[in-house]
């Protein structure tokens, strides 16, 4: 038997290594990501790979019931099993049992009420993942099953979108006590915005109501890592995360150690899109390795991961849109219901960001906004790419289109006349202080040349009907439409919440060469940002070979991968320690040289000055010092928003971005092809154009996947397409041709001018999608995703 | 059981494998070989793609048992020696790698498609890589990826089979 070989004696196989590769490129260009090589040959560790020939394979028992009393559990059985070293209950939790990320509302393992479908319960440890299987299915236990409460207007005791109408919200007594899921109440936020005259009236009024179904981030690296004890009572965690530090936090309180003795490593990460903001395996896994002082592995299946992550909220919406005669908008009423399920995750967040932002980039001078987010026995929500805007926009764009057709103009003309831009003030009373350049993006957009229209003579090639090669049309009820949709969206973490990050950089001369090792606790997840952080090295430090350091939690917090903000937020402390490096080396020059420059630069493996050209090499400059230089990078702060108008500088940065969708619609069959999914978006400045339009694409893809196919189906509080066999992403196929106009306007607020990039698409292209239905059908298609029958009314 | 294979030409025999573990299990837990991917272990994703005597399939779906006596070739026997296969150097080269759960299967099915393939149309490209899911990076650079590798292989003689 072939088996992989440790490399110490508690250390992994498959544990992080440096990431170190020999190309060139400062920022604005596109070098080869210092993880490609190992990705491509399969040499790459991600936290399902992690391996130690003593470990254990842990397995979570979950509830089957959404709602429940548990009256007793029962492990003898379960214990008993050969092979089985551990099963453990909420009675063995060290610490608190009790987590979250905003509310510590969440069991760690459930004690005496389960709230959803898939809560935890317990945890067997074995030394083969089927024999712990088969362990907890032996775990008895002992369910008192309640009814469960699965809507959110319901949880709140407001039945109808009637009731809501008819009374003001600000008066209406919220019924905390309905049914209550936690002791509390089910309303974990709402969100009030009131700007100008609540009884302005307008020429043209518009209403709607609106759903959005709960879709998955479905990354494709499961749920997964490694414990290892460290034989003195704490321990060593590798996982799959977006933020080492907010984990360690959580586990600490869980499992009753001190920061020090519970340090966490990323491991390989298979994707996040914001399911891995909450635990996960962390304190389960840890606790199993701490009991049994063997490490621990767990990784779930494609089914478990479905109940082991937050998904993005289902939501509700009624909008109310007035207009002038001559295309202003006057005022935007809406409540919003975000079905927050049974814990609160980042409900609170998402309801800031559905709230502030959720009339879109549009100037309106009377608005109310009631944005709610609400406790249900439905999976929890949280975090997914777009957090919050994504619903939202999908309400507001369609009331963009149906008000402007009430008007008599076109949808595009109808935007720009009510466009946001620089100096415009949002409905929570922020102005904004750069670039906003809504008009320019649509106009773009509406300047790219169409895809060519399929004439009764050519060939069919079915792959490119609706329907595919199921073979369904050659074209016979086949109908072209082409929607617009445009959006912003806020970068970083809002609403006073001070997210710093983290970065420490190093330069030594090596075999007379510099060698500059950066070392962050900022999740690679993906996107890209181990390249983003060797070209900021590179460009400020004239040094080409770059080391990036395991991302661990022995350098202080790089925040969240999260919010679009890592390039932002790392990338500044990244920039910073650079700074600070070369002011040392720098000094060490001038030192050397026994005199001073106003002007010193790093080039090249050279300090440079204006007047004198290559004054020495940096290696020289360093000889056998070693400078090291840790630095937090802060962005601006930003303010709470009033709890009653809902006034504030609440964001930190805006991500503006268009989409243009052309589809061609089986209008007898329901089915939908999109032909082409156009973006435009203002990036700021492109540090890595290639991985910026990565992030564009990718975005556009998850925002389309909404629109047409991707949502969680739950009934009675059950999840009831828990596989990729029927929760659909897009295929290859499925996903066509993404055209893109990238714009560049510097933002003076920001390291580099540059702006998050990886959420906005995903909030723009489902409802330029949706639109583009519309425009083909004539139907109103008020729900996404939209479905064969919504389309063909069967 | 035990199991013998060929594994990227190098005999591999495993003891102690539970019938139920499937061909992926081994390759992941058994032989030390996680290049191929657990993404959804039910043959949905093709992040497990392998070449199990010359025809691609999903590890995943294959018992452990059903392997005995078999060629495979997954991920880590697509290099030689000395350099990556033009189809992994084009994935990087394109930016078709993101987080690259999905690379290894999208590698072995791009390789299988340029073997049978010489320059496949981009509905071709579309249709065999059709069980590859990737969540990065809406597959545009992915077509980049194998269009160039398509175009730097050598013209091949008509009616020659790969």
């Amino acid at each position: 038997m072939t088996t992989p070989t440790k490399t110490s004696p508690r250390t992994p196989t498959g544990a992080p290594r440096q990431l170190e590769n020999e190309d060139k490129g400062g920022i604005g260009t596109n070098p080869q990501r210092p993880d490609a090589t190992l990705k491509v040959t399969g040499e790459f560790a991600y936290s399902s790979d992690l391996w130690m020939d003593d470990m254990l394979w842990g397995v979570t028992l979950r509830s089957p019931h959404p709602f429940a009393r548990i009256r007793a559990v029962n492990i003898g059985e379960a214990l008993a099993t050969p092979g089985v070293f551990a099963v453990l209950t909420a009675d063995d939790v060290p610490g608190k049992n009790v987590y979250g990320l905003e509310l510590s509302d969440q069991p760690v393992l459930a004690r005496d009420i389960v709230r959803y479908q898939g809560e935890a319960i317990a945890l067997v440890a074995a030394d083969h993942p089927e024999i712990a299987r088969q362990a907890a299915k032996r775990i008895r236990v002992d369910y008192e099953v309640w009814e469960p409460v699965t809507d959110a207007r319901e949880a709140l005791g407001h039945p109808t979108w009637n009731r809501l109408h008819d009374d003001n919200a600000e008066d209406v007594e919220l019924s905390r006590s309905a049914a209550p899921i936690h002791p509390k109440g089910n309303l974990v936020r709402h969100l009030k915005i009131r700007k100008g005259d609540p009884d302005a009236e307008a020429d043209v009024v518009v209403e709607g109501t609106y759903s959005v179904g709960m879709q998955d981030q479905a990354f494709l690296g499961p749920e997964s890592g490694l414990a290892v004890p460290d034989g003195q009572g704490g321990i060593d965690l590798y996982v799959a995360t977006q933020w080492l530090h907010v984990d360690q936090r959580q586990m600490c309180t869980a499992l009753g150690l001190a920061p020090e003795q519970v340090r966490l490593t990323l491991s390989g990460v298979g994707g996040a899109f914001g399911g891995r903001e909450d635990l996960s395996m962390h304190v389960h896994g840890s606790m199993l390795a701490l009991h049994t002082g063997k490490p621990v592995k767990m990784v779930y299946n494609r089914e478990e991961s479905f109940f082991g992550h937050v998904h993005r909220h289902p939501c509700e919406m009624r909008y109310e849109h007035g207009a002038s005669a001559d295309g202003k908008l006057v005022f935007v009423n809406c409540d919003i219901y975000f079905d927050g399920g049974a814990y609160a995750s980042s409900t609170p967040a998402v309801v800031g960001n559905g709230g502030t932002m959720g009339i879109g980039p549009y100037v309106v001078p009377n608005v109310r906004i009631d944005a709610y987010g609400v406790y249900t026995n439905n999976p929890p929500c949280g975090a997914m790419r777009g957090f919050g805007s994504v619903q939202t926009a999908y309400a507001y764009e369609a009331q963009m289109d149906l008000v402007a057709a009430e008007l008599g103009m076109d949808p595009v003309d109808f935007r720009v006349l009510n466009a946001m831009e620089e100096g415009s003030v949002t409905p929570h009373g922020q102005v904004i202080d750069s670039a906003a350049p809504v008009e320019d993006l649509l106009r773009r957009l509406q300047a790219m040349p169409l895809p060519a229209t399929r004439s009764e003579d050519d060939a069919v090639d079915v792959r490119s009907m609706p329907g595919g090669v199921s073979n369904t049309t050659h074209g016979e009820g086949v109908r072209r439409g082409v929607g617009y949709a445009v959006t912003y969206k806020n970068v970083a973490f809002s609403e006073g919440f001070d997210d710093y990050s983290t970065a420490r950089v190093q330069i030594q001369a090596v075999n007379g060469e510099p060698v500059v090792v950066v070392h962050t606790a900022a999740a690679e997840v993906g996107q890209g940002l181990v390249t983003i952080e060797q070209q900021i090295c590179r460009s400020e430090l004239g040094v080409d070979n770059v080391i990036v350091h395991p991302k661990n939690t022995e350098v202080g917090s790089g925040g969240s991968t999260s919010a679009s903000r890592q390039t932002y937020m790392t990338g500044g402390a990244v920039k910073l320690a650079c700074e600070a490096v070369r002011d040392r080396v720098v000094t060490l020059a001038q030192e050397k040289a026994g005199r001073t420059w106003g002007d010193l630069a790093m080039v090249d493996g050279v300090l440079v000055s204006e007047s004198d050209g290559a004054v020495m090499s940096i290696a020289e400059a360093l000889g056998d010092d070693i400078v090291n230089e840790t630095r937090e990078h802060h962005h601006r702060p930003t303010q709470e928003i009033d709890p009653e108008t809902g006034q504030g500088f609440a964001h930190v940065q805006y991500s503006f971005s268009a989409h243009r969708a052309v589809v061609d619609v089986d209008i007898d069959l329901g089915l939908v092809k999109v032909v082409e999914l156009a973006c435009s978006q203002d990036v700021g400045r492109a540090l890595n154009p290639q991985a910026v339009i990565g992030q564009i694409q990718g975005g556009s893809t998850q925002g389309m996947g909404l629109a047409l196919m991707e949502e969680i189906v739950i009934k009675d509080g059950k999840i009831r397409n828990s596989s990729f066999t029927d929760y659909l992403i897009p295929t290859i196929l499925d996903t066509p041709p993404m055209p893109i106009e990238m714009i560049e306007n510097a933002d003076p607020h920001a390291p580099y001018g540059l702006r998050g990039v990886g959420e906005a698409p995903t909030i723009s292209s489902g409802p330029a999608v949706t639109a583009a239905i519309r425009q083909a059908t004539g139907l109103a298609l008020t729900r996404v995703p939209v479905r064969p029958e919504h389309i063909t009314g069967m | 059981m035990r199991i013998k294979t060929t594994v990227n030409g190098q005999p591999h025999e495993v003891d102690d494998v539970w019938e139920g573990e499937s061909l992926l299990y081994v390759l992941r837990e058994r032989m030390g070989l996680p290049g191929s991917k657990n993404a959804c272990e039910q043959g949905e994703c093709g992040s497990c793609t392998v070449y199990l005597d010359g025809v691609t399939a999903c590890a995943c779906l294959i018992a452990g048992g059903q392997a005995e006596g078999c060629d495979i070739v997954t991920v880590e026997g697509l290099a030689s020696e000395e350099a990556l296969h033009p189809v992994q150097q084009a994935f990087i080269e394109a930016g078709a790698v993101q987080c690259g759960f999905c690379t290894p299967g999208l590698l072995v099915q791009t390789h299988d498609l340029l073997e049978r393939t010489e320059r496949p149309s981009d509905p071709e490209i579309r249709e065999a890589l059709a069980g590859n899911l990737c969540r990065c990076t809406g597959y545009e650079k992915i077509l980049d990826a194998v269009r160039l590798a398509a175009n730097r292989q050598p013209e091949r003689p008509a009616g020659s089979a790969p």
